[in-house]
């Protein structure tokens, strides 16, 4: 295979790797926030109790965080079919990972609010607030590094859950490496897949680790 | 005869200046349910003088933290009644505790600062909640600043403060609402000795200043010498001892308000002498009394006097003037022969003098 045929498969890959990993970590993070929220938050005793709701949402975020994920991808088409009008190609593939990114980051949004210090939500209450402004301007507030790295977390995972949907069409790099480097035996196409979601994982991490940092203000030298 | 209505509101809003800020009645707190419930307070009465600085102390798991978060509806009350400036807590609901939270401050052990804010947006919180608009938030928030002696800190985040400074921004921000009573759970205990003298010394400008009430809890016995008024005893859910300050230190009526005394005062005795005392003496033993007085000038006189009176066999094994809610006040403990004649001696001085004495016990 020529440079130029390699390089115009690699960037569509990318492309459609990036596409993918965009629309699905974005939607799935807005729809993960909430639900993070809401399992932090409405156990017995806590802002806004729902105990039996809480229990409900926890096991239906762990039943989908431990189906794997080639499985929910093929398990979902009917559902993928109704809401993208078709179950194969990248648009149908956003459709599984963004089910997938949904409970993962309300997992790890749940254990960001848990980590703060139960003193502040106290003190908070203290001075009359709502349990919606503890949300909005403690909470939120002070678990947003943790957030910010939560979100990159998810975003890297998804890089890596992208190279699945290549069982439905759904492109990419994951599904580039497979088809050419794999049943093809181009080792170089292999090769090359592999280092640009190496630098890609790289970039997304190190600008997400930049952001979290900036957000952090409980080390800060004088 | 009937009040107008708008007298009915004056009077309802400005209580007459002698009423008590806070009163707790027959106050019954329990944990869990029925079966393995727990009682935290038990049948507490206390009075919460307006302007006053009330101390509540005890020891480690007395109730001290549940009672006072009852005072803003933190935690709810079992039985009883706890009436903040003539409101019964007990029978507000959701939005009639918020607006109640918004007149009483409260201060933390750990100071509870969000990290994500600076000093300046952490006094700014409560306004914020209370939903005023930024040009009134910039108003209150520098003076406050200025109050606590951090204006030059409020730029700086949580993390780039020392103890003090976190607390000083704890205090603006609990005062941020001119709230008409100030709540302390421990305020002082994570600072060092020189630190919490002049966070005490802080509080008692304001309480001196702005004439808020504050009722604080503690298990540092030197924290309500410096400042409190009044102060109340607690021991596992009970209030064994209350009333003002100096009273209760001088002429402690409870046991556990002595031993946190002999923890605390300059008259402890040496572990050994402890350990030799006896409680009924033999022959040829020394009797080892306490002696207290008021007043720093009656020190000198008093102890050339002993000598004289008692006879030369005296010893003094431990002395001290302290001051306790602004007045001063001393200790002796003395041992002198346990014989007949020299205790009728010692008696009649003391009858004499006025002095309250405690035996402590004999030793060889
Ligand atoms: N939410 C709760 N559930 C069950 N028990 C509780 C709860 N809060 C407090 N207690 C119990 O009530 C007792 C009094 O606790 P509290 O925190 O009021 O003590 P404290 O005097 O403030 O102690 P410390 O000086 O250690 O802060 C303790 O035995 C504690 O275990
Ligand atoms: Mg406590």
């Amino acid at each position: 295979m020529s440079p130029e045929m390699l390089f115009d498969l690699l960037w569509k890959a990318l492309l459609q790797t990036l596409h993918m990993v965009a629309v699905s970590g974005l939607i799935g993070s807005l729809i993960g926030l909430p639900i993070g929220i809401f399992l932090a938050t409405s156990g017995k005793g806590e802002l806004f109790p729902a105990p039996t709701l809480n229990k409900v949402v926890g096991l239906i975020v762990n039943a989908a965080r431990s189906t794997p994920f080639i499985i929910l991808v093929v398990a979902i088409i009917p559902f993928t079919r109704l809401l993208a009008g078709t179950s194969i190609g990248t648009k149908a593939a956003i459709v599984p990972l963004t089910i997938a990114t949904v409970p993962f980051f309300a997992r790890l949004v749940e254990a960001a609010i848990r980590e703060i210090d139960k003193g502040l939500i106290e003190a908070a209450r203290a001075m009359g607030a709502t349990p919606m402004q503890i949300v909005t301007k403690v909470l939120l507030a002070e678990a947003k590094p943790a957030i910010v790295a939560a979100f990159t977390m998810t975003i890297v995972s998804l890089i890596g859950y992208s190279a699945m949907v290549g069982a439905v069409g759904g492109g990419g790099l994951g599904d580039l490496g497979i088809r050419y480097g794999y049943q093809r035996f181009m080792p170089e196409v292999m090769l090359a897949v592999v280092v640009v979601l190496i630098v890609l994982v790289q970039l997304v991490q190190s600008a997400g680790d930049a952001l979290a940092r900036r957000f952090d203000k409980r080390n800060r030298q004088g | 005869m009937t009040i107008p209505d708008s007298a009915a509101d004056a009077i309802r809003h400005n209580p007459a200046q002698n009423d008590p800020m806070v009163t707790f009645e027959r106050v019954t707190k329990r944990f869990g349910n029925d079966e393995k419930s727990f009682v935290a307070l038990d049948n507490v009465d206390l009075v919460v003088g307006r302007g006053e600085i009330t101390g509540i102390i005890g020891r480690s798991g007395a109730g001290k933290s549940t009672l006072i978060r009852l005072v803003n509806g933190l935690e709810k009350v079992t039985s009883g009644r706890v009436v903040v400036d003539g409101t019964d807590v007990g029978g507000l609901g959701e939005t009639g505790l918020r607006s109640l939270r918004r007149e009483i401050g409260m201060i933390f052990q750990h100071f509870n600062l969000l990290s994500s804010r600076t000093a300046f947006d952490n006094v700014a919180l409560p306004l914020e909640i209370a939903g005023l608009d930024r040009a009134a938030i910039k108003a209150k928030v520098g003076p406050l600043l200025e109050l606590v002696g951090l204006a030059d800190r409020a730029s700086h985040y949580p993390s780039e403060l020392s103890g003090g400074q976190k607390q000083r921004v704890g205090i603006a921000r609990a005062l941020a609402t001119s709230p008409k009573l100030l709540l302390s759970d421990e305020a002082t205990s994570a600072l060092d000795p020189e630190t919490t003298q002049s966070i005490l010394a802080l509080l008692k400008r304001i309480n001196a200043e702005l004439g808020l009430t504050i009722l604080l809890i503690t298990h540092e016995m030197e924290v309500v010498k410096t400042i409190a008024s009044h102060v109340a005893v607690m021991d596992v859910g009970r209030i064994v001892e209350q009333g003002r300050t100096f009273d209760i230190f001088t002429a402690p009526k409870h046991e556990t308000t002595r031993i946190m005394l002999a923890a605390t005062s300059g008259t402890t005795l040496p572990e050994w002498l402890k350990t030799d005392l006896r409680q009924t003496p033999s022959a040829g033993d020394r009797i080892l009394v306490r002696l207290t007085f008021l007043g720093a000038t009656a020190f000198q006189p008093l102890t050339a006097r002993l000598v004289t009176e008692i006879g030369g066999d005296v010893n003094i094994l431990a002395g001290a003037i302290e001051e306790i809610a602004g007045e001063p006040f001393g200790t002796l403990v003395v041992a002198y022969p346990a014989t007949p004649d020299t205790i009728a001696r010692a008696n009649r001085f003391y009858a004499e003098t006025g002095l309250s004495t405690e035996v402590l016990g004999y030793v060889a």
